[in-house]
């Protein structure tokens, strides 16, 4: 069976705040009864400070996804509905002590209940984000829509360039088989054909890239690069923001889960590789709080 | 009280006797059994004995047709690529929805080489059109592949009959009986079987070992080349001492099967009929009047599967199910599906399966567990309110996404 914490185990045999919360002015209803989970979570929200005052959840699923909405449950009460909304499923799984990354999906569940209730409040409507697939990469839980979609965004050509973009396959490489059939399919419905020893897709760019970039040409190239791996960090709670480049350093602010968390540093350095390879030049990528702190006031002064 | 094995579909304990027979092949008589010295001495008259033991529980002719494999799923592979290289000519293969993995995603695989898959769908009972059947029979066809019983239902398939239909038309037959052999008689000899598929592990013998049932003059292509080992047919230096294990297993299940047929189906029908008496919502899959003795698969509506396993473990019961979760994938099993069980039961099935090792008394231990796991889970769910499901489930709780 799944190898779950301690922590997984506590929530499951003694979930907290399960049932419907009387007087619920906040409902989110979310899941899939095809993949076996589904979340009803009822909030009372405090009309006047907007406080989560209670939380109740029912759900359908399996051990991790129990354990996922009573943690969320706990987590949230007492937040103002601005502050349970950045709350991520990292944060979630995080809570407790992590989950397998078959389960991370459970996590996800949690956090979209969680923006469907106040959507609900709020008398907005909720538009789910994101479609999950079958998992194919289980050392970075990385799942074949999210492949998919990044073979069609980014022209992806291999499996290297598809471990570039999405990490999946990068780790103990079983995956490998997989991804090429997914290669196979999108290349096919783009009209080409899949060639294992095709080169990687960076390598024509850079070739490509003769002339030195002119300071608003490379701003722009590294719009386009965040621009494209902007739905990876996404999927993962996270996001950047391109703050200012000086020379050849761009200083980026790391949002959301990437902030702080251990990733980042591995992320900053994925930034950069992907921004030389497009670039075709050295490029150093800096956190934008280790941005000398005149230049901030430069900065400043000018946006002012 | 120890914890209760009810999960024997999956594996089963290695009989003490079975241990006990295999034990000298490791130290003693640990020579290659081609070898001419007296570190060998015996171990081939004791692979032959197997082979004899093994032959006889499936009512072979001959004992040349049992070749001993590594597992279950090198059985299946090496039959399925053994009727395709031999007849290059033919490009389909007619097999179930509901076959283990082991011949599902081979056929997958031959499917996007080229090959024409017909998998034949089942009823809500987990049972096949044989009129159906017939029709797709033809000079197109390789192989049929079928297995004799469901590993997730227990439902029996009339492979014997479905044999000699395929023969008639000139077509191969293969059966997976992974979790028939040891459970249900059977004799081989009477039949148009041509290939059948066992595991030692499904019946008190090791994991890691298995048999390719080929009858005598069927053309064959082996999987892996090498040696002269098992005549040429499956090369590599036998794995003495689970063969023996096997031998040994095999003529166990032999005195077995009265006790399996009556008194372990006497456990399962109880527990069955105690667990659909006390709860509310729950329904038994498959095949009721086609079943194998030992096996039960039940159907929890508005819960998840790997919740009661896990409400189920820390009783000390141990089972499976056939939820999404448990697998790690995202839809529940495809048996579930193939019968058209709904998502909100698919989700929710629990596969309890005996051995001659249970008793009765565990019988009535996982009754009095069981009725609290349902209802506490129950609790938790949005598709139950108080006593029942909520009016019109379905539509009361619609979640929105995929
Ligand atoms: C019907 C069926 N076929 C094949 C197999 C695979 O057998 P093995 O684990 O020996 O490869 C199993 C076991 O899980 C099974 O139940």
């Amino acid at each position: 069976m799944w190898d779950y914490s301690d922590k997984v185990k506590e929530h499951f045999f003694n979930p907290k705040n399960a049932g419907a919360v009387a007087n619920a002015n906040a409902i989110g209803e979310v899941g899939s009864i095809s993949c076996g989970d589904a979340l009803r979570l009822t909030l009372r929200v405090n009309e006047a400070s907007e406080v989560i005052e209670d939380a109740g959840f029912q759900t359908f699923g399996c051990g991790s996804a129990i354990a996922s909405s009573s943690v969320l449950t706990e987590i949230i009460k007492g937040m103002t509905l601005d502050e349970a909304l950045k709350v991520t499923n990292n944060d979630i799984a995080a809570e407790l002590d992590g989950l397998p990354p078959e389960k991370m999906h459970c996590s996800v569940m949690g956090r979209e209940a969680l923006q469907a209730a106040v959507a609900n409040y709020r008398g907005e409507e909720w538009k789910d984000d994101h479609e999950e697939g079958a998992l194919v990469c289980k050392c970075f839980a990385i799942d074949a829509v999210m492949i998919e979609e990044m073979v069609w965004a980014n022209k992806l050509r291999t499996v290297e360039d598809v471990t570039n973009y999405t990490k999946a396959g990068g780790g103990c490489a079983a995956c490998h088989e997989d991804i090429e059939a997914i290669l196979e399919k999108v290349l096919k419905e783009r009209g080409e054909t899949f060639d294992p020893n095709a080169a990687p897709i960076e390598k024509s760019i850079i070739t490509a890239e003769k002339k030195p970039l002119t300071n608003l040409q490379r701003i722009k190239k590294i719009e386009e690069v965040l621009t494209s791996l902007r739905p990876q960090l996404m999927a993962d709670g996270g996001d950047v923001e391109l703050v200012e480049v000086i020379d050849n350093i761009a200083y980026v602010n790391m949002t959301g889960a990437c902030n702080g968390c251990q990733m980042a540093a591995m992320t900053i350095a994925g930034i950069q590789q992907r921004l030389m390879e497009v670039l075709g030049e050295f490029i150093r990528v800096v956190p934008a709080s280790q941005m000398p702190s005149k230049l901030v006031n430069i900065q400043e002064a000018s946006h002012a | 009280m120890p914890d209760i094995y009810l999960d024997n579909n999956a594996t089963t304990k290695v009989d003490r006797a079975v241990v006990d027979a295999m034990l000298p092949f490791f130290t003693e008589q640990f020579g290659n059994p081609s070898s001419i010295h007296r570190f060998a001495d015996g171990v081939a008259r004791a692979i032959k004995k197997a082979r004899g033991q093994v032959q006889e529980l499936l009512g072979a002719e001959h004992d040349s047709e049992i070749i001993f494999t590594s597992c279950g799923t090198e059985s299946d592979s090496t039959a399925i690529l053994s009727a395709i290289k031999a007849q290059p000519n033919r490009k389909e293969i007619i097999t179930t929805a509901v076959e283990h993995p082991a011949i599902l995603n081979l056929c997958e695989h031959l499917e996007k080489e080229g090959y024409t898959i017909h998998r034949m769908p089942v009823d809500r009972c987990g049972r096949l059109n044989l009129e159906a059947y017939k029709n797709l029979l033809s000079d197109q066809v390789a192989i049929v592949s079928v297995m004799w019983a469901n590993n997730e239902t227990g439902t029996i398939f009339p492979v014997v009959e479905m044999a000699e239909m395929a023969h008639a038309a000139g077509v191969m037959f293969h059966t997976d009986a992974v979790q028939a052999v040891g459970k249900i008689p059977m004799m081989l000899q009477d039949t148009q079987i041509d290939m059948l598929s066992l595991s030692g592990h499904k019946l008190h013998a090791p994991k890691g070992i298995g048999v390719l049932y080929l009858r005598r003059g069927t053309r064959f292509r082996p999987l892996l080349r090498g040696g002269h080992q098992e005549r040429g047919r499956r090369a590599g230096t036998e794995n003495t001492a689970s063969i023996v294990g096997l031998g040994k297993a095999c003529e166990l299940a032999i005195e077995h099967m009265e006790f399996e047929n009556i008194q372990v189906k006497a456990m399962r029908d109880r527990l069955e009929r105690g667990i659909v008496e006390q709860i509310p919502h729950c329904f038994i899959t498959g095949d009721l009047n086609n079943r194998l003795p030992n096996t039960t698969d039940i159907a929890f509506e508005y819960i998840e599967g790997e919740a009661i396993l896990m409400l189920l473990n820390k009783a000390g019961v141990a089972a499976s199910s056939g939820s999404a979760c448990t697998s790690g994938s995202l839809e529940p099993s495809h048996v579930m599906r193939a019968m058209s069980i709904p998502y909100t039961a698919a989700h929710g099935t629990i596969r309890f399966s005996f051995s001659r090792y249970n008793t009765m008394s565990e019988v009535d231990e996982v009754l009095k567990v069981m009725p609290d796991i349902v209802a506490a889970l129950r609790k938790l769910s949005p598709y139950w309110d108080g006593n029942g499901p909520v009016a019109n489930p379905e539509e009361a709780f619609k979640p929105t996404y995929a």
